[in-house]
């Protein structure tokens, strides 16, 4: 993914045609893009939109979508909803970490392991999104060759 | 010779166990062996269990195949299914599903029927019939209709709807707005999707009704980005819209202008909450409201604003076509028209279900559903999203009615129900729902805040067997406390899930400390 700089942060900025009610949106377009908000950029948008860094600040730090922090080239979410809990997402997540050998919100080996609540998928559960895509009905084997998809796609 | 419609969804549910792969095995295939067709990426149905569902038309009857996959499509085509050939993948027509013939639909007719992305189709289909309608009978008609028709709130609240605009309608001022709720939150309900992705424009058009109907020029859509899909479906379609004049200024010069503007949320479940929403509209962290006032007299930068779910918006177009009277001839009692139940979790045929009001809980599991999906025995069913009642199997014969579930200790909600079997350990179910209440409270108010992270530590305390009735106690104070004092559902609501597991299932904290 590439980085963000003082540039395209001007750029996402007038696209939105600097108006600070749209910071929600702005980052949303950051994130979607370079994948994370650097404190840089945070201040950068304080200085385009007119808010205060604390305001801004308030809002990255609000919303579970704004990462501050670089994550991995893939980013793994398992669902953890109720309807995802009765077919066996919990089991689903402990074999995930486990195989990954790692915890929620880790990053190793280029893939970052999140928690998400609801991908309205319910009636395909257990959900798992990868890298934005939905995926319904995962069980171990079919989370097993996603993984090695993945690897594959590297 | 023409050339044969395929149809294969491009909805979430259908994409995410493989309709992409399957749409492209078809096209690839078809141009191998040189088979004349057209691949028409319809929506979805609804009966997810079947997906993916493809499509053949056939002396224009559509024949269904289900559960189809990638590596089903040459043998398809070896059994000559563009066609309607035999295979054992074919379930026949599709309009005779018993699935789908049981339903009523009234809101979600189209979807699965059309192209969503085509503004012909749509047109075809009645598309933009109701809105020429509200033109030329007037705003004062169309606020009439929407009273009569009884319709209330799809998001949860069940407040009127007609009262809500009527009220927008008469508050004064210049500039008023109609704000869609696409924030679909809560577990186990996916048909504010459902309907975005496969009739968009249907949404599109009664938020223009809604919007001539009380004066508003400007509507906002506040879509969840965990629906990457649906926004890429709904952006297009809004352009589309925008292209043939459905939306702008002077809308087919009925000197009415409105148009649409799409938001995304960032992932935080309160947004869903209306005054939450609209703070993250107005680009500010998602922290609730107090209220009054109501957002119908200061909502979106303090004007005016109908906030409406997506799916009570999008019922209003067919109650301008048909008349709200027949709206409300539909279902029982205060709980008018149909609801689009969401059946989900553990249950052997998920999917959408449009039905009128006071359908049993056991009819939607057993006739629509077919049972739980691990042929267990139902031991839970959680209706309303996260801030739900657990409502035991003795009570699956309640209606489904707002009244009547207030009544049980339990609510509607947004129509979403999940199954859990008899292996659901609901001692852990009630600790989770606090557990979420702690991470996705806004922070505004004390008993949501703290009082969902003490909930988790009570609840900890139980499962391990300390002090079980002196917390038990502890507990029950506490979602009283959250209940009475918090500002809005996420706390207010947090203890429903959480009393109907002492109330019903407290055995279960027993067998989690003899697991231990």
């Amino acid at each position: 993914m590439a980085k963000i700089n003082k540039t395209t942060t001007s750029e996402i900025v007038a696209e939105f045609n600097s108006k600070s009610e749209m910071l929600v949106q702005i980052l949303q377009t950051i994130v979607g893009r370079f994948g994370w908000i650097p404190e840089e950029t945070i201040r950068q948008l304080a200085d385009e939109l007119n808010l205060s860094r604390a305001d801004v600040h308030g809002v990255v730090e609000y919303y579970h979508d704004f990462r501050t922090s670089e994550p991995g080239k893939h980013i793994v979410k398992i669902c953890q909803a109720e309807a995802c809990q009765a077919m066996g997402s919990r089991e689903l997540t402990d074999y995930a970490k486990k195989t990954l050998a790692m915890s929620f919100h880790d990053t190793e080996n280029d893939i970052t392991l999140e928690p998400i609540y609801c991908l309205g998928n319910c009636a395909c559960s257990p959900a798992v999104m990868i890298n934005g895509k939905t995926h319904g009905r995962v069980d171990e084997a079919r989370f097993n060759t996603l993984l090695d998809e993945l690897r594959g796609s590297d | 010779m023409a050339r044969t419609r395929i149809y294969v969804p491009r909805e979430t549910a259908a994409v995410s166990v493989g309709a992409d792969e399957v749409a492209l095995a078809i096209a690839q295939v078809s141009k191998k062996n040189g088979s004349k067709i057209e691949l028409i990426r319809n929506g979805s149905w609804g009966a997810s269990w079947l997906e993916p569902l493809v499509e053949v038309e056939v002396d224009g009857a559509r024949i269904a195949y289900a559960n189809v996959s990638a590596s089903d499509v040459e043998s398809l085509f070896d059994s000559d299914f563009i066609k309607g050939g035999e295979h054992e993948r074919r379930l026949g027509p599709t309009i005779e599903i018993p699935y789908l013939i049981n339903q009523d639909r009234w809101t979600f007719w189209r979807c699965g029927l059309i192209n969503p992305l085509s503004i012909e189709d749509f047109e075809q289909h009645q598309g933009f019939k109701a809105l020429t309608k509200a033109f030329s009978e007037g705003a004062e008609s169309v606020l009439a209709s929407v009273l009569a028709s009884g319709l209330r709130g799809r998001g949860g609240a069940g407040f009127p709807t007609g009262i809500k605009w009527r009220t927008v309608a008469d508050a004064p001022g210049e500039q008023k707005y109609i704000a869609c709720n696409a924030d679909e939150g809560d577990s186990g309900t996916f048909s504010d999707r459902i309907l975005m992705e496969s009739d968009p424009m249907g949404l599109i058009e009664s938020m223009a009704i809604a919007g001539f109907a009380v004066g508003a020029s400007k509507g906002y859509i506040y879509l969840r980005s965990e629906y990457p899909l649906t926004h890429s479906i709904l952006s297009r379609a809004i352009a589309t819209a925008r292209d043939a004049g459905w939306l702008g200024d002077n809308i087919k010069d009925s000197g009415f202008d409105f148009d649409i503007e799409l938001h995304l949320g960032a992932g935080s479940y309160v947004c869903g909450e209306e005054t939450a929403m609209l703070e993250s509209l107005e680009g500010k962290k998602g922290i609730v409201r107090y209220k009054p006032p109501l957002p119908a007299i200061e909502g979106l930068f303090g004007k005016p604003t109908v906030v409406n779910n997506v799916v009570t918006l999008a019922s209003v177009a067919n109650i301008i076509n048909l008349g709200g009277e027949r709206y409300a001839g539909m279902g029982v009692e205060r709980s008018k028209g149909t609801l689009a139940f969401q059946l989900a979790g553990n249950i052997k045929r998920g999917g959408l279900v449009e039905k009128s009001f006071g359908i049993t809980l056991r009819e939607l599991i057993d006739d629509f559903g077919g049972g739980t999906a691990s042929g267990r025995p139902v031991k839970a069913v959680q209706v309303g999203g996260p801030l739900g009642a657990y409502i035991p199997a003795e009570h699956l014969d309640t209606p489904l009615d707002y009244e009547a579930f207030i009544a049980i200790g339990a609510m509607v909600g947004h129509g979403g129900i999940v199954v859990f079997d008899d292996t659901a350990n609901m001692a852990t179910l009630a600790r989770f729902a606090m557990e979420f209440c702690a991470i996705e409270s806004c922070g505004k108010c004390t008993p949501c805040r703290i009082g969902s992270t003490r909930g988790v530590e009570v609840v900890d305390r139980m499962i391990a067997g300390e002090k079980r009735e002196e917390n038990y106690d502890l507990l029950v104070e506490l979602c009283d406390t959250m209940e009475d004092a918090s500002l809005c559902a996420m706390g207010g609501m947090t203890p429903y899930p959480v009393r109907s597991v002492l109330k019903y299932f407290a055995e279960d904290f027993a067998s989690s400390e003899e697991a231990q």
